[in-house]
C-alpha cells in the first residue's frame, strides 16, 4: 500500500490532492477482492503498470490545458506578448549570431587533423616582423630543422585559364609536395601531388578546387587526366580536393607543384616564399623557436650581409589573423552580450509587471481553489512559451544575422565564409533568457503567493511599491547603463571611420573603372610584345566616347601595397633596412591623368620613355624630399631596379597602403622600360579608364577590344576603383554598421523600459496623485515628479554607464584610429541622447499623471 | 450548452469513458462501484484499473460529461472516502453519439460481410 501511495507521486500534486485518497480506497478493495497471494500481486502490477502512463497522461493533459489557456490569455494581451518575444529574439538571435562567427573565427580548430601541430614560418628582420622566406633560406631552414615532422613552401599565384569556356582569371598556389599530405586532407577524386610532379621537367599537373570542379567542370568524374592551358602551358588535371577544403584561403581555385631551378637559390634577398611547417611529435613551439634560432644564428654568421639580424618567427597557421579581426569580433560579442542583458532586464520588467498587474487575478483564483502548484505550474508555462517562441524567433534572427557577419570571417584563415548556427550557444542564450523568463515571471507569483494570497483582493490594495518596484527601477538603470556603452562604442567607432574616410588618398577614384589583364608568360615576356597590347587596347579604349583617359599599371593602390624595392644613392650600397625602399610601379603614360594624382613638377611618364631611350622615373614628393630635401630633384639620378634613373618628374603623393598604414615613398618607371623577360611580377597588369560612361557598356566594351587585340585573353577582376577605397574601410563600415543598429535597438529596448516602469508607477499611484490634486499641487509639480523619476534613473544609468565605455573604449582603441576613448563630443551626444530618450519615455505617462482627474481616482478606491 | 459539433469534437471517446459513461447511466456510483459494474457488464472483460478510472473522471469531469453528486447514501452503507459521480444529460448525449458511431461500423462491416449478420 505504501509502494502504492509512493507511485502516486508521479502525478501532479494537484491531481493527487484531488483523487489520491479514492484511487487508495480504490486499489485496497481490488486487492481485497481479488483472494489468494497471486491474484493480489496480478492487482498489484497492472495498478502500477496503469499509474506510469496514466500519471504521465495527466500531465501532458494540464499542459496542453495550461497552454490553451497561456496562449489565451497572451492573445488578449497581445502587446505584452509581441513585446516579450521580440526582446527575446533579438537577445538570443544577436547572441547567437555572434558567437557563432566568434567561435567560427577564434576557438574552433582549422578543418585539418591535428591543426595545433601546423605553424607558419618568417624570417623576422628589424623592420619586418614577418618576412617572407628567400629559396636559399628555406632550403638551409629545412635542411637543419630536426624538430618539424614536415616542413613546405607555397606560393599564392594567379594563372589564365584558356580552352574550357570563356578564358578566366584563377587564384591558384603553387605548393612544394610536403604541404597537402601535411594539411592530412587527402584527394576526393583522384591524388595529390607527389615529390616526382614537383621535379624539374615533370609534366605539368593540377589539383582542382571542388568549387572549380563543380563550377567548371560541373562535378564531372572525368575530368581527371584532362589537360587545360594555364598561362599558355599544358596541365593535366590529377585530382579533386573534398568539399569544404581551403588552402590557404578560400578563393584558392587549384593548385600546381612548386618547382625549384637552381637559379632561384642564388639570391638570398629574394623574399617570396610562405613556408608551412608541421611540429614533429611531443614538440612545443618553444622548442622548435629555440631551434629555428640556433639556425638563423648560423646562417647569419655565414651569411652576414643578407643575413644581418635575421632571425625566426612562427606563429599557429590557427592564429594568423589580424589582432583587428579579433577585436572586431570581441567588440561584437560585447555588444551582443550588451544586447542579452537589455533584453533580459527588459523582460524581467515585463513580467514583473505583469505579474504585478495579476495580482488580483491570481489571489482570486488561489481563493477560489487553485493549488499554488496550479498557479506556479501555468505561469511557467507562460514563461516557457514566451522563451520558447523568442527563441524560435531568435535562431530567425540570427540566420538572417549571419550572412551578414560573413564579412568579419578574416580572408587569411582557410576556413568558409558563412559559419553555421552554433547550436551550443543558441541553448545558451536560450537558457538565459529562459532562466530570466521563469525567474521573474514565476517566483514574484511564487513569493505573492505566500504571503497571503488574499492580500491582493482586498479593494484598492496598492500592488507595487516596495522592493519589488526598486527593482525594476535597478533594471532599468542596467538597460540605461548597457545602451550607453553601446552608444558610446559605436558612436566613437563611427568617429573613427569619419577619419579614415577623410583621408586624402592621393588620388582621385571617383569615375574611374579598373579591370585586370594579366598577361601570361611565357607569351608574353618580351616587353616590346606586352607594349605592343597595351597600346592597341588603350589606343581602342581612349576612342570610347565618354572616355577621357585610360592607362596601364603594375598594381592598383591599396589593392596591392607591397611591391617594393630598395634605393640607392650616389653608388651606396642599397640594404634591406633602414627605410631605404620605395614602392615600385611601371606605368603606361596617363596614369596620373586617369587618377587625379597632382603633378608637382616636371613631367609624367610619356610615349617617348621606350626601352632604347634613357631610362627615367617619375617619383612621389616623399620621395624626392627623403633623398633632395632642399633642392629641386629633377634631373637628379639614384640606383633602382638594376640601373641608374634620372627623375623626370613629382607627383603627388598616393596611400599605396592604404588608408590606415604609412606608405613607402613611391617611384613609377616606363612600363616600356621593363628589361626583356625579367621582373615580370612588375609587369603592368591592370588597367584604369576615366570615362563617364557607364559601367555595363564600358565593361563590355572593352572585353571586345581585349578579345580582338587577343582572343586568348581573360578579362577579371571588374572593379570600380571607388570600391577598392570603400574595400579600405569595409570590415569597420560593417562594425559600425552592426553595433550602430545594436545600440539604437538597446536605446529603444531603455526607452521602452522607462515608459514602462513609470505608466505602472503613474497607474498605481492614480489615488495619491488624485490627493495632491485635489490638495492643490500644481500640474508643474506633478510633471516635475513624474519627469523627475524618469529622468533620475536614467542619469544613474549614463553616469554608470560612460564610466563603464570608457574602460570599454580603452579596451578597443587599436580600432579607433587616434579618436581618444574620452571622445568629448561622443560623450555629450551619448548623455544627450539617453536624457531625451529618457524624457521621451516620460513624456505619455507624466501626461497621464498630470490629466488625473481627483475625483475619479478618489471614488474608484 | 451542447451543440452537435461540440459533441462531434469529443468523439470517438476513449474505451474507459464509454464504459464509465454506460455505468452510470442508470445510477450514481463511486469509483469503485463504477469498475465492478463495468467488471460485471462486460462478464470480467474489462477491468478499470484506479489510474485509469480517476485520469478519465478527472478529464470526463472537465468535458462535463459527468459530475460530482453530494447526494450520498444512508450512512450505513456509505464510506466517507467515497465520491459519488452521476451522468449529465451532455454524458448522455456523448454517450448515444458514440454508440451510433459504433453502430454505424458495425452495420459497414455487416454490408461487406466482414461482421456476422444480426441473430
Amino acid at each position: 500500500m505504501g509502494l502504492y501511495r509512493a507511485l502516486l507521486t508521479l502525478y501532479p500534486k494537484s491531481f493527487r490532492a484531488e483523487y489520491g485518497g479514492e484511487m487508495c480506497a480504490v486499489f485496497e478493495q481490488r486487492r481485497h477482492s481479488a483472494g489468494g497471494p497471486a491474484g493480489r500481486a496480478m492487482v498489484w502490477l497492472s495498478e502500477a503498470v496503469s499509474v506510469f502512463g496514466n500519471a504521465a497522461a495527466v500531465h501532458w493533459d494540464l499542459a496542453r490545458q495550461d497552454l490553451r489557456f497561456t496562449t489565451r490569455a497572451l492573445a488578449r494581451t497581445p502587446g505584452f506578448a509581441l513585446t516579450a518575444i521580440l526582446v527575446i529574439a533579438l537577445g538570443v538571435g544577436a547572441n547567437t549570431a555572434a558567437f557563432s562567427v566568434a567561435d567560427f573565427v577564434l576557438v574552433r580548430p582549422l578543418p585539418y587533423p591535428d591543426s595545433d601541430k601546423l605553424v607558419k614560418l618568417w624570417e623576422r628582420a628589424p623592420e619586418y616582423q614577418q618576412l617572407e622566406l628567400s629559396p636559399a633560406n628555406y632550403r638551409d631552414w629545412k635542411a637543419a630543422a630536426t624538430v618539424f615532422e614536415s616542413m613546405g613552401a607555397y606560393l599564392p599565384v594567379e594563372s589564365n585559364l584558356v580552352g574550357e569556356g570563356d578564358p578566366d582569371r584563377l587564384a591558384a598556389t603553387a605548393v612544394t609536395s610536403e604541404i597537402l599530405p601535411m594539411l592530412g586532407v587527402s584527394a576526393a577524386l583522384g591524388r595529390i601531388f607527389t615529390p616526382a610532379d614537383g621535379e624539374d621537367g615533370a609534366p605539368g599537373t593540377i589539383v582542382l578546387s571542388y568549387g572549380l570542379w563543380q563550377s567548371r567542370f560541373g562535378g564531372e568524374a572525368g575530368v581527371l587526366g584532362r589537360r587545360l592551358l594555364l598561362d599558355g602551358s599544358p596541365y593535366m588535371v590529377i585530382g579533386v580536393m573534398p568539399r569544404g577544403f581551403h588552402f590557404p584561403s578560400r578563393d584558392v581555385a587549384l593548385w600546381m607543384p612548386f618547382t625549384f631551378d637552381a637559379s632561384d637559390y642564388e639570391d638570398r634577398d629574394n623574399n617570396y616564399l610562405n613556408v608551412l611547417a608541421r611540429l614533429g611529435p611531443g614538440v612545443s613551439q618553444d622548442q622548435a623557436e629555440a631551434e629555428l634560432g640556433v639556425i638563423t644564428a648560423r646562417l647569419e654568421r655565414e651569411y652576414p650581409r643578407e643575413n644581418e639580424k635575421t632571425g625566426a618567427s612562427m606563429l599557429r597557421l590557427r592564429d594568423y589573423f589580424s589582432e583587428r579581426s579579433k577585436l572586431l569580433l570581441l567588440a561584437l560579442c560585447g555588444a551582443s552580450l550588451c544586447i542579452l542583458l537589455i533584453a533580459c532586464a527588459n523582460l524581467a520588467n515585463l513580467l514583473l509587471a505583469r505579474t504585478l498587474a495579476r495580482q488580483k487575478e491570481l489571489a482570486l483564483r488561489t481563493a477560489l481553489g487553485a493549488g499554488r502548484e496550479r498557479l506556479v505550474r501555468q505561469l511557467l508555462t507562460e514563461s516557457l512559451l514566451l522563451a520558447g517562441l523568442g527563441g524560435a524567433a531568435g535562431i530567425a534572427v540570427a540566420a538572417a544575422a549571419l550572412p551578414l557577419l560573413g564579412r568579419l570571417v578574416p580572408d587569411t584563415l582557410p576556413i568558409g565564409q558563412v559559419p553555421s548556427i552554433d547550436l551550443r550557444i543558441l541553448f545558451f542564450a536560450g537558457c538565459i533568457t529562459a532562466l530570466t523568463a521563469v525567474g521573474f515571471g514565476v517566483l514574484p507569483a511564487v513569493r505573492a503567493g505566500r504571503e497571503g494570497g488574499f492580500e491582493g483582493l482586498r479593494e484598492g490594495a496598492r500592488s507595487g511599491g516596495g522592493p519589488k518596484q526598486h527593482l525594476r527601477a535597478a533594471l532599468v538603470i542596467a538597460e540605461v547603463m548597457a545602451s550607453v556603452v553601446l552608444l558610446v562604442s559605436s558612436g566613437l567607432l563611427l568617429r573613427a571611420l569619419w577619419r579614415i574616410q577623410a583621408v586624402d588618398p592621393g588620388f582621385r577614384a571617383e569615375g574611374v573603372l579598373t579591370v585586370r589583364t594579366a598577361l601570361p608568360y611565357p607569351k608574353y615576356y618580351m616587353t616590346e610584345k606586352r607594349v605592343e597590347f597595351y597600346r592597341q587596347v588603350l589606343t581602342e579604349i581612349r576612342a570610347i566616347p565618354g572616355v577621357t583617359s585610360a592607362a596601364y599599371i603594375s598594381f592598383l593602390p591599396m589593392d596591392m601595397g607591397g611591391g617594393i624595392w630598395p634605393v640607392s644613392i650616389d653608388g651606396q650600397a642599397a640594404a634591406r633596412q633602414g627605410g631605404t625602399t620605395a614602392s615600385l610601379r611601371y606605368t603606361t603614360p596617363d596614369f596620373f591623368r586617369t587618377l587625379d594624382i597632382p603633378l608637382r613638377t616636371g613631367r609624367g611618364i610619356g610615349e617617348e620613355d621606350r626601352g632604347e631611350a634613357p631610362p627615367v622615373a617619375v617619383v612621389s614628393e616623399s620621395f624626392a624630399r627623403r633623398y633632395w630635401p632642399n633642392a629641386d630633384p629633377i634631373g637628379r639620378t639614384f640606383d633602382f631596379v638594376m640601373q641608374k634613373r634620372t627623375v623626370v618628374g613629382v607627383v603627388g603623393d598616393v596611400m599605396v597602403r592604404g588608408l590606415e598604414r604609412t606608405s613607402e615613398p613611391q617611384v613609377y618607371l616606363p612600363a616600356a622600360q621593363v628589361p626583356d623577360s625579367s621582373i615580370i611580377f612588375y609587369a603592368p597588369k591592370d588597367l584604369v579608364v576615366r570615362s563617364t560612361v557607364d559601367r555595363a557598356s564600358l565593361v563590355a566594351a572593352i572585353r571586345d577590344i581585349v578579345r580582338r587585340v587577343d582572343p586568348e585573353q581573360p578579362v577579371s577582376h571588374v572593379r570600380g576603383m571607388e570600391e577598392i577605397v570603400a574595400e579600405e574601410t569595409a570590415s569597420r563600415t560593417v562594425q559600425v554598421r552592426l553595433l550602430g543598429a545594436l545600440a539604437a535597438l538597446a536605446l529603444l529596448l531603455a526607452g521602452v523600459g522607462i515608459h514602462g516602469l513609470l505608466s505602472y508607477t503613474v497607474s498605481t499611484r492614480a489615488r495619491e496623485l488624485g490627493v495632491r490634486i485635489a490638495l492643490g499641487a500644481r500640474q508643474g509639480d506633478i510633471l516635475g515628479m513624474v519627469l523627475g523619476q524618469g529622468l533620475r534613473l536614467a542619469a544613474v544609468g549614463v553616469l554608470l554607464g560612460l564610466v563603464l565605455s570608457y574602460a570599454a573604449a580603452k579596451g578597443m582603441s587599436a580600432l579607433l584610429a587616434d579618436v581618444g576613448p574620452a571622445d568629448g563630443a561622443t560623450l555629450a551626444a551619448v548623455g544627450g541622447l539617453c536624457l531625451a530618450m529618457a524624457a521621451a519615455g516620460c513624456f505619455f505617462p507624466a501626461l497621464r499623471a498630470v490629466r488625473t482627474d481627483p475625483i475619479t481616482a478618489i471614488r474608484a478606491e | 450548452m451542447t451543440t452537435p459539433d461540440d459533441l462531434a469534437a469529443l468523439l470517438p471517446l476513449p474505451p474507459a469513458v464509454f464504459h464509465i459513461l454506460v455505468a452510470l447511466a442508470d445510477d450514481d456510483r463511486h469509483g469503485y462501484a463504477i469498475i465492478q459494474e463495468v467488471a460485471a457488464r462486460t462478464a470480467g472483460e474489462v477491468t478499470l484499473s484506479a489510474a485509469t478510472l480517476y485520469r478519465s473522471i478527472h478529464r470526463m469531469l472537465e468535458q462535463g460529461l459527468i459530475l460530482e453528486t453530494h447526494r450520498r447514501p444512508a450512512p450505513e452503507h456509505d464510506d466517507e472516502r467515497r465520491r459519488y459521480y452521476r451522468i449529465t444529460p451532455r454524458g448522455r448525449a456523448a454517450a448515444r453519439a458514440e454508440a451510433r458511431r459504433l453502430e454505424q461500423l458495425v452495420k459497414l462491416a455487416r454490408a461487406y460481410g466482414i461482421a456476422p449478420a444480426r441473430a
